[in-house]
C-alpha cells in the first residue's frame, strides 16, 4: 500500500490534511462567532465586517496570498512582531495553514450563518423565561440546532483547505516537506516531463478525499437532523 | 448579583405600570392582579402580547414598574430592568415553543436546574400527573398532538417554579376539541392556587371559564378592570367585550343528574336545568348565560317549553345605537345581561327596580360554557 505513492506524494498528503486540519480546527471558533454577529448581530460595521468576510472568495487568490505576505512577511510590521514571540508564518506549513483558513472562511460562515438564520429566536427567548442565561440558551438551545450546519461549514473548509493553491504557493511557496501540499505538488510535478503517472495518482486522491467530504457532511447533517426531529 | 427580593404575601400578584410607543400605539397600561387566573382581554392589536412581554422581560418598555409578589423585576425611574432569566416567570407561548432536539422530559427538566433551592421532591411526577403526559416523556415534540404540545409547554413553564404564569393565548392554535381537552387543565391549575396566572385571551368564552380578574384593553389602554362577575355582567363593559359575545356567569352547586340526561342546579337566583353536566353533585361550578340566550318576562310565563325561569330585578339598562338594548338583571347576589331590542324595552317598561322572569333556555348553554369554579 505504502508503495502505491512515492515518499513525497506521501509526504504531500499528509501536509496537506495536517494544513487543512489546523486551519479548519482554528477558524471554527472564529467562524461561529463571525456567523452569529453577522446572523444576529445589529452593530455598526456590520456590513464591513460581511465584506471582509466575503473578500477571500471574491478577491484572485493571488492577491489574497500577496496580502498575506504584506502583513505576516518577516519583514512586515505584524510579522515581525509575532516573530519576536517565536511565531513564524512565511514558507512555514503554520503559514499554509493560515492561507487556507482565510480562503476557507467564507464558505464556513456561510453555512453556519444560513443555520442561524433558520433558528427560530422564539426558542431561545422561552428558554430564557425558563431561567437560562445567554451562554446557557446559547449551548443547550442554540449550538445543538444549528450543529448540521457547523458541521457542513466545517468539511466543506475542511475540503477547501485542502484544495487551497493561489493565496498558498503565493504566501508560503512550495517547500518540499513544509509547505508543498497537494495541489502544490500537482503543480510542481506537472512542471517535469514525463512525471504523468505521479499527477494522475495525486489528482485521484484529491478527487477522492472532495468527494468522501461531500459524503460525510451529507450522512452527518442527515443523522443530525433525525435527531433534531425525533422521526 | 441584585437578586429579586422575598416574595411579600400582602402584596398583589402582579403590579404593572408601563408605557411604551409603537409605531401607530402608545401603550399606557397599568393595573393589579390579585391571585388566580387575570385574563387580559381585547381585540388584537390592544397591545396584549406586548403587555405579556414586558412582565416577561422580552420588551423593554420605555417608562414603568413592575412587581411579581414584592418583588420588583422592573423599574425605570430606578433603572433596574432583570433580564428574562433572572425573572422566574413562566412563559407559554401560543405556539408552545418546545425544544425539538430534546425529549419531551428533557423538555420538561428543562428550567428545573435554574430554579433556586431543590426541586420539591415529587414535583416532576405531579405535574406530568396532572397534565396526564406521564406517557409522552420518551417522545419528540415533532412526534406530539397540538394539544398534547400545549400540555407539554404548561408542564415546562410550571416546572421551572415561576412566580408568575403567563400564557399567550394558548388554545388560540387549537380546534375547539383540543381546547376542550386543555381548558379542564387549566382549570385545575387555577383552583389548586399554586401560582398567579396571567391570561391573554380574545375569547369571551374562555374569559368567563377561566378569569377570576378582567382586564380589557382597547388600543393600548386599560379601559375596564375587576372581577370577573363584575365585569361581564356590567352591560358598559360589555362593548369592550364585543356585543355578541356579551354573556355573564352564574355560579352554580350541581344538586343532581335526573334520568332524562338533565342536571339540577342550584344558584343564588333558584334553580337552573342544564343538559348533562360532567361534575358531581355538591361541586361548584361557573355557568356562562350569554346575552342572547335571555329572554324577559314582565308576569311568570306559563305554558312555555323553557325550563328555566328565574325570578329578576332590572338593574341596569343600556340601549345601543342600533336595534339592540342591554339590561342588567340582578339575581340574589348575581348578575348577569339579557340581549334585547329596544322596542322590547320600550314595550315592557323595563327600567331600574322593575320585577321580570328570567328565561334560559336549557340547550342553549353550551358545554364549553360550564366550567368548575
Amino acid at each position: 500500500m505504502a508503495g502505491w505513492l512515492s515518499p513525497e506524494e506521501w509526504q504531500a498528503l499528509g501536509l496537506s490534511l495536517k494544513v487543512a486540519f489546523w486551519a479548519t480546527l482554528v477558524s471554527l471558533p472564529l467562524g461561529l462567532v463571525a456567523a452569529m454577529a453577522l446572523a444576529r448581530g445589529r452593530f455598526w460595521g456590520r456590513s464591513i465586517l460581511n465584506g471582509l468576510v466575503h473578500l477571500p472568495l471574491i478577491l484572485p487568490p493571488v492577491v489574497t496570498g500577496y496580502l498575506l505576505l504584506a502583513t505576516f512577511g518577516r519583514r512586515a510590521p505584524l510579522g515581525a512582531a509575532l516573530d519576536e514571540i517565536g511565531i513564524v508564518l512565511a514558507f512555514r506549513w503554520t503559514g499554509a495553514a493560515l492561507a487556507a483558513a482565510v480562503m476557507a472562511f467564507p464558505l464556513m460562515v456561510r453555512a453556519m450563518r444560513l443555520a442561524i438564520e433558520a433558528v427560530d429566536p422564539g426558542l431561545e427567548q422561552a428558554a430564557a423565561t425558563l431561567g437560562a442565561s445567554r451562554p446557557w440558551v446559547f449551548a443547550t438551545v442554540t449550538l445543538p440546532l444549528i450543529l448540521p450546519g457547523v458541521l457542513a461549514g466545517a468539511v466543506l473548509a475542511f475540503a477547501k483547505a485542502m484544495g487551497e493553491f493561489g493565496a498558498t504557493i503565493t504566501f508560503v511557496s512550495a517547500i518540499p516537506g513544509e509547505t508543498m501540499t497537494l495541489p502544490t505538488a500537482i503543480n510542481a510535478a506537472l512542471q517535469v516531463p514525463g512525471n504523468e503517472a505521479s499527477v494522475w495518482r495525486m489528482v485521484l486522491i484529491s478527487v477522492v478525499l472532495a468527494m468522501a467530504a461531500l459524503a460525510l457532511t451529507e450522512l452527518v447533517s442527515r443523522r443530525v437532523a433525525r435527531r433534531i426531529s425525533g422521526t | 448579583m441584585t437578586a429579586p427580593g422575598p416574595a411579600d404575601a400582602a402584596a398583589p400578584a402582579l403590579s404593572l405600570r408601563l408605557r411604551h410607543g409603537f409605531p401607530g400605539l402608545t401603550l399606557d397600561v397599568a393595573f393589579e392582579a390579585p391571585a388566580g387566573v387575570t385574563a387580559l382581554f381585547g381585540p388584537s392589536g390592544a397591545g396584549k402580547t406586548s403587555v405579556v412581554n414586558a412582565v416577561a422581560g422580552l420588551l423593554r418598555p420605555e417608562q414603568g414598574r413592575i412587581a411579581v409578589g414584592g418583588a420588583v423585576l422592573l423599574d425605570s425611574a430606578a433603572r433596574l430592568c432583570l433580564p428574562p432569566h433572572r425573572r422566574r416567570i413562566g412563559y407559554v407561548f401560543q405556539d408552545a415553543r418546545l425544544f425539538p432536539h430534546l425529549s419531551v422530559a428533557a423538555n420538561l427538566r428543562y428550567g428545573a436546574r435554574f430554579a433556586p433551592g431543590p426541586a420539591p421532591q415529587d414535583d416532576f411526577d405531579r405535574v406530568t400527573e396532572m397534565l396526564g403526559i406521564g406517557a409522552l416523556l420518551d417522545r419528540r415534540p415533532a412526534a406530539l398532538s397540538g394539544g398534547e404540545r400545549s400540555r407539554v409547554a404548561l408542564g415546562r413553564a410550571l416546572l421551572s417554579r415561576p412566580r408568575l404564569l403567563l400564557m399567550d393565548e394558548p388554545l388560540a392554535a387549537l380546534d375547539a376539541a383540543r381546547k376542550a381537552e386543555i381548558l379542564p387543565w387549566i382549570e385545575r391549575l387555577r383552583d389548586a392556587a399554586e401560582v398567579p396566572i396571567l391570561y391573554v385571551t380574545h375569547s369571551a368564552a374562555e374569559l368567563a371559564r377561566l378569569a377570576t380578574t378582567v382586564v380589557l384593553l382597547d388600543r393600548g389602554r386599560v379601559t375596564r378592570a375587576g372581577p370577573v362577575a363584575e365585569v361581564l355582567s356590567d352591560p358598559d363593559a360589555a362593548q369592550g367585550l364585543g356585543r355578541r359575545d356579551a354573556g355573564a356567569i352564574l355560579h352554580a352547586t350541581v344538586d343532581r343528574h335526573d334520568d332524562d340526561g338533565l342536571t339540577r342546579l342550584s344558584t343564588a337566583a333558584g334553580t337552573l336545568w342544564l343538559p348533562r353536566v360532567a361534575a358531581d353533585p355538591g361541586q361548584r361550578l361557573r355557568v356562562r348565560i350569554e346575552a342572547q340566550d335571555v329572554i324577559l318576562s314582565r308576569a311568570r310565563p306559563e305554558g312555555l317549553s323553557a325550563l328555566n325561569v328565574l325570578p329578576a330585578t332590572v338593574s341596569q339598562v343600556r340601549l345601543g345605537e342600533g336595534p339592540g338594548a342591554l339590561v342588567q338583571l340582578r339575581l340574589g347576589e348575581e348578575a348577569i345581561l339579557a340581549r334585547l331590542t329596544r322596542r322590547s324595552v320600550a314595550a315592557l317598561g323595563l327600567e331600574p327596580g322593575v320585577a321580570c322572569h328570567a328565561v334560559i333556555k336549557s340547550v342553549a348553554v353550551a358545554k364549553g360554557d360550564v366550567g368548575s369554579g
